[in-house]
């Protein structure tokens, strides 16, 4: 039967290796979700956890609960008190199991057309 | 309502502000001023690029770094988050990190007159790397009083750049600052041009 184990991510593994600091832990030493995910990138839940899922630790879950309102990367980090990095891949791992979506910040000189810069003046003056 | 997850949710898209000045100018300071929950720390991993080092060796292209950075949010209705993010200030070459400015709509570089040279590598930054900028003289008590002309001299800024005074503790301050900020960035955009060539 096919666990779907790629060779970084066999528990064997990691528990051999040297012994990692705890957030790599968490990520069984996985950090390549980089590029992926920005710092504010948002992310939202949109189904619910039991607690129960196969393949979902308890941090996942926290994320999972955080996120019952959009919140950002950075925020997730934060409230979690881990480095965004860990974030990042936890948070890959919710949205391939289809936990959460996430909505990608907008792109740097690209698409901030009129409107959005109009919305964003009215909305700063009307704080 | 009950269109079960097949259809995503509308998020609101984050707008990315960068506030930079050199240590203990009032970043933080203005980031909590304005946010609308209390400045959150996160550590984020960061690669090198080496600036400055003649790296023909290639033994160690890049390094990585953790630094610690302040931010803020402010919600514009349900479609935007503006995040404002302090750059590490105890770190005096911040600017190595392309990654921290990736994205980002603009930058607030708050200058202190009393060490405005403190705030030259962030003006430098900003101008290499095409990120449009407003320089904010934050007013400690004391600090000599200059006409904002001199400050814009003295930063060698172009003549497009805005200059203003502000209280990096007062929200309404920071406010004006960030309001600034997006009507430069959009008098800047590439489209801007354009369409006013269409009118």
């Amino acid at each position: 039967m096919n666990m779907e184990r790629s060779p970084g991510e066999s528990p064997e593994e990691w528990l051999l290796d040297e012994p990692t600091v705890r957030p790599y832990v968490m990520t069984r030493g996985r950090t390549d979700a980089r590029g992926k995910f920005d710092l504010v990138t948002i992310a939202v839940a949109i189904r619910s956890t039991t607690g129960a899922e196969v393949g979902l630790d308890p941090e996942h879950l926290t994320i999972a609960r955080l996120c019952r309102r959009p919140l950002s990367v950075a925020e997730i980090a934060a409230h979690m008190d881990l480095p965004a990095g860990t974030v990042r891949v936890l948070l890959g791992d919710l949205l391939e199991k289809g936990f959460v979506a996430v909505q990608q910040p907008q792109p740097e000189m690209d698409v901030l057309d009129e409107r959005t810069y109009r919305a964003v003046l009215d909305g700063l003056r009307a704080l | 309502m009950a269109s079960g997850h097949s259809d995503p949710p509308k998020l609101p898209k984050a707008i990315k502000l960068l506030i930079a000045g050199g240590f203990g100018v009032g970043k933080t300071t203005m980031v909590g001023a304005v946010s609308e929950i209390r400045p959150l720390r996160t550590e984020e991993t960061l690669t090198d690029r080496s600036v400055g080092v003649d790296d023909l060796s290639g033994v160690e292209a890049k390094s990585t770094t953790t630094v610690a950075m302040d931010f803020g949010r402010i919600t514009i209705g349900d479609e935007f988050m503006l995040y404002l993010f302090g750059t590490p200030g105890q770190e005096r070459f911040w600017f190595v990190w392309d990654e921290l400015a990736r994205g980002a709509l603009g930058a607030v570089v708050l200058a202190d007159t009393r060490r405005l040279a403190d705030c030259f590598p962030s003006v430098d930054y900003f101008e290499r790397r095409g990120t449009p900028f407003v320089v904010a003289v934050n007013c400690f008590d004391g600090s000599p009083q200059y006409d904002l002309d001199e400050v814009k001299l003295a930063l060698n800024l172009g003549p497009e750049v805005p200059v203003l005074l502000c209280d990096a503790r007062r929200r309404e301050s920071g406010k004006e600052v960030l309001i600034a900020l997006i009507e430069h960035a959009y008098s800047r955009r590439p489209a801007a041009a354009q369409e006013a060539s269409v009118r």
